[in-house]
């Protein structure tokens, strides 16, 4: 059983009373431990697909099974539970909460687990140490650099152990040099045993992935598998 | 993780949040807060001075004798339409005194029917003062004791001497030296002795209670001339006699007294200090509520400020809720932890508002004659917190709702 199943999945909006489809018929199935870059121009539903895989959205129509959980059918404090859980998301624009320090916006997500103050401040010291930040855990997002902002946001994504981690455009406001960090950094992840996927539009970081998947105007044009 | 435990952390996570947030936005909040605290204030300084004033009330009728009773003569309309005016005599009193067991004293008094209050003058100096016809047993109904002199005595009455004894207010007055035994006044072109007076007692409500001249009931009789004499009948009872018992017994034997026919109505009426203090827990009563309904509607007011502050919050932070919810948070988190937000910002109303109410409670303490120990009752402490409270759940429940009903995908879109 793969980690991710998707099958037949659909997602329109409806706007000024017209279903505009943004997903149509996509299948694909992501094992344990993959590293995926789906790609694809502006428009073509990249992060549509990264929204509904990080159950941040629901598809209009056709099955998902995350973990072989049927996650089409579940209530808002299920899919809640599942984003916690099984989800770690990384942003274009870093998405920290600006007036928490970096150890607070890594503890964030251990608050919905029920942990307590004393073990989420470890585990978020720990992750923080791994994306060698351990000397920056008081600074507020605003006074780190870009690409230190985006290592805060891979350790918030990474404090809960997630089944899979999502990026979308990770580096598209970072320097080359920052991106080559973060991109060094989902290497060792991978290398650790984490299933990432990672939305792009850049062709070199795509190629250092083990997969591409192509969308076009909603409909996967190419996978190699 | 138990139940127990995920709770606490959610109620732990939410009042941090909140403390964050109104710190963070200090004089937003401060404002939000005083709206809040105008109304608790209010209604703190308002039911303080109503129970103060019910208390002293309630003291200075205890000070009159917990148990007495005052007999006064009524005339029902049929009765007066047929030319007869009821009236209490010395027969009466003789009456109840003989036949009421437990009646620890009782005194009359008799006034001038004319006019309540009369000149009374000595040397230059004049007055108009309640002259009032009474026996020796008045020291003992209104604890009246002579300060100098002596009390109006058996023999005064008996002997319609013209003898007076004065209040401390009323001496003064009159320009009468500490010691006004042996002076002489002048009521209603009859010179009176003084031969005692009474303790002081203070004010009651800002009226002296030292403002009187006290006459032998027969003298009073014998100056009132050929003018209707009618007397209210004051006593105090035994304590532990009951009163509603003792009402009753009085209303036999006056009813036998006057032979009244059984369908005829009462020709007198009984009142107690009961009913005095009743009518004022009533005027209280009066008070307290519409002082209520002016701080319902400035809580109204303060809620509304809540609700609108909130609903701010919630568009300026709506990111930070799709980051909250893209991390796990569920509706149930953020309802927490913008309805605690909202809960804090009414409580520190109330806190503050309660401040202010006992500040303002003891100012007037200090201004107002009478109203030197202001104290905030409990019940009043409890109630407006909790009705800050109620008030903060209440127009904190729409924006919070609206926090935890938004899409995660939109929220965090938005910019």
């Amino acid at each position: 059983m793969a980690l991710i199943e998707m099958t037949g999945i659909g997602k329109s909006y409806a706007i000024a009373d017209r279903e505009i489809p943004v997903l149509r018929d996509v299948t694909l199935a992501i094992e344990t431990n993959e590293y995926v870059a789906v790609v694809g121009s502006s428009g073509s539903g990249k992060s549509t697909l990264m929204n509904i895989l990080g159950c941040l959205d629901q598809p209009t129509n056709g099955e998902y099974r995350l973990n072989g959980r049927d996650v089409a059918r579940l209530d808002d404090a299920a899919l809640a539970g599942i984003r916690n859980r099984e989800v770690g998301f990384v942003f274009q624009n870093f998405n920290l909460i600006a007036r928490a320090s970096a150890v607070r916006n890594v503890m964030q997500p251990l608050i919905y687990r029920g942990i307590g103050v004393a073990e989420r401040h470890r585990l978020a010291a720990e992750a923080l140490a791994r994306v060698g930040l351990s000397s920056r855990m008081t600074h507020l997002p605003n006074q780190l650099s870009g690409g230190q902002r985006q290592r805060v946001a891979i350790a918030r994504a990474m404090v809960t152990e997630p089944s899979i981690l999502l990026a979308d455009e990770p580096t598209g406001n970072l320097d080359s040099r920052s991106t080559e960090r973060i991109l060094g950094l989902f290497g060792e992840l991978h290398r650790a045993g984490q299933t990432l996927v990672v939305v792009t539009h850049e062709a070199d970081i795509a190629a250092r992935t083990g997969r591409v998947i192509e969308l076009e105007d909603g409909r996967i044009v190419g996978d190699p598998t | 993780m138990s139940t127990l435990g995920t709770l606490q952390t959610l109620a732990r996570e939410s009042a941090r949040a909140a403390a964050e947030s109104i710190a963070g936005q200090g004089l937003r909040s401060a404002l939000t807060v005083v709206g809040i605290a105008v109304g608790v204030a209010s209604v703190v300084a308002v039911v303080a001075l109503v129970d103060t004033l019910e208390r002293s009330v309630t003291a200075e009728f205890e000070g009159l004798g917990g148990n007495s009773l005052s007999i006064a003569s009524f005339t029902p309309i049929e009765a007066r339409a047929r030319g007869r005016i009821a009236s209490l005599t010395p027969d009466d009193l003789a009456r109840i005194a003989a036949r009421i067991d437990g009646i620890a004293s009782i005194t009359p008094l008799l006034y001038s029917p004319l006019e309540p209050l009369v000149e009374v003058r000595h040397g230059s100096e004049v007055a108009l003062v309640p002259l009032r016809g009474t026996t020796h047993t008045y020291q003992d109904v209104y604890r009246a004791y002579p300060a100098v002199g002596r009390f109006l005595s058996v023999a005064d009455d008996r002997h319609r001497r013209r003898v007076c004894v004065v209040g401390d207010k009323t001496r003064a007055d009159l320009g009468l030296p500490e010691d006004p035994v042996g002076e002489y006044i002048e009521v209603g072109g009859e010179w009176l002795k003084v031969v005692g007076a009474t303790e002081r007692k203070g004010d009651f409500l800002g009226m002296s209670q030292d403002d009187y001249v006290l006459v032998p009931y027969g003298t009073m009789a014998a100056l009132l001339g050929d003018m209707p004499k009618d007397m209210v009948i004051q006593l105090a009872l035994d304590d532990g006699v009951d009163r509603d018992y003792a009402q009753e017994r009085i209303t036999q034997v006056l009813r036998r007294a006057h032979g009244l026919a059984p369908d005829a109505e009462d020709d007198f009426r009984i009142h107690s200090p009961d009913q005095l203090a009743d009518a004022f827990a009533e005027i209280g009563a009066v008070v307290t509520a519409v002082a209520a309904g002016a701080v319902g509607v400035s809580l109204l007011v303060g809620g509304i400020g809540i609700m609108n502050i909130m609903l701010v919050s919630v568009t300026e932070r709506t990111r930070e809720i799709g980051i909250q919810k893209a991390l796990g948070a569920t509706r149930v988190h953020i309802l927490a932890q913008f309805l605690t937000e909202a809960l804090a910002l009414a409580l520190l109303g109330g806190l503050l508002g309660l401040c202010l109410g006992y500040g303002f409670g003891a100012l007037l303490g200090v201004l107002l004659p009478g109203f030197e120990d202001v104290t905030v009752p409990l019940w009043a402490v409890a109630v407006s917190l909790s009705f800050s409270g109620g008030v903060g759940v209440a127009f904190g429940i729409l924006p919070a709702l609206r926090a935890a009903d938004l899409h995660p995908v939109d929220a965090l879109r938005y910019e």
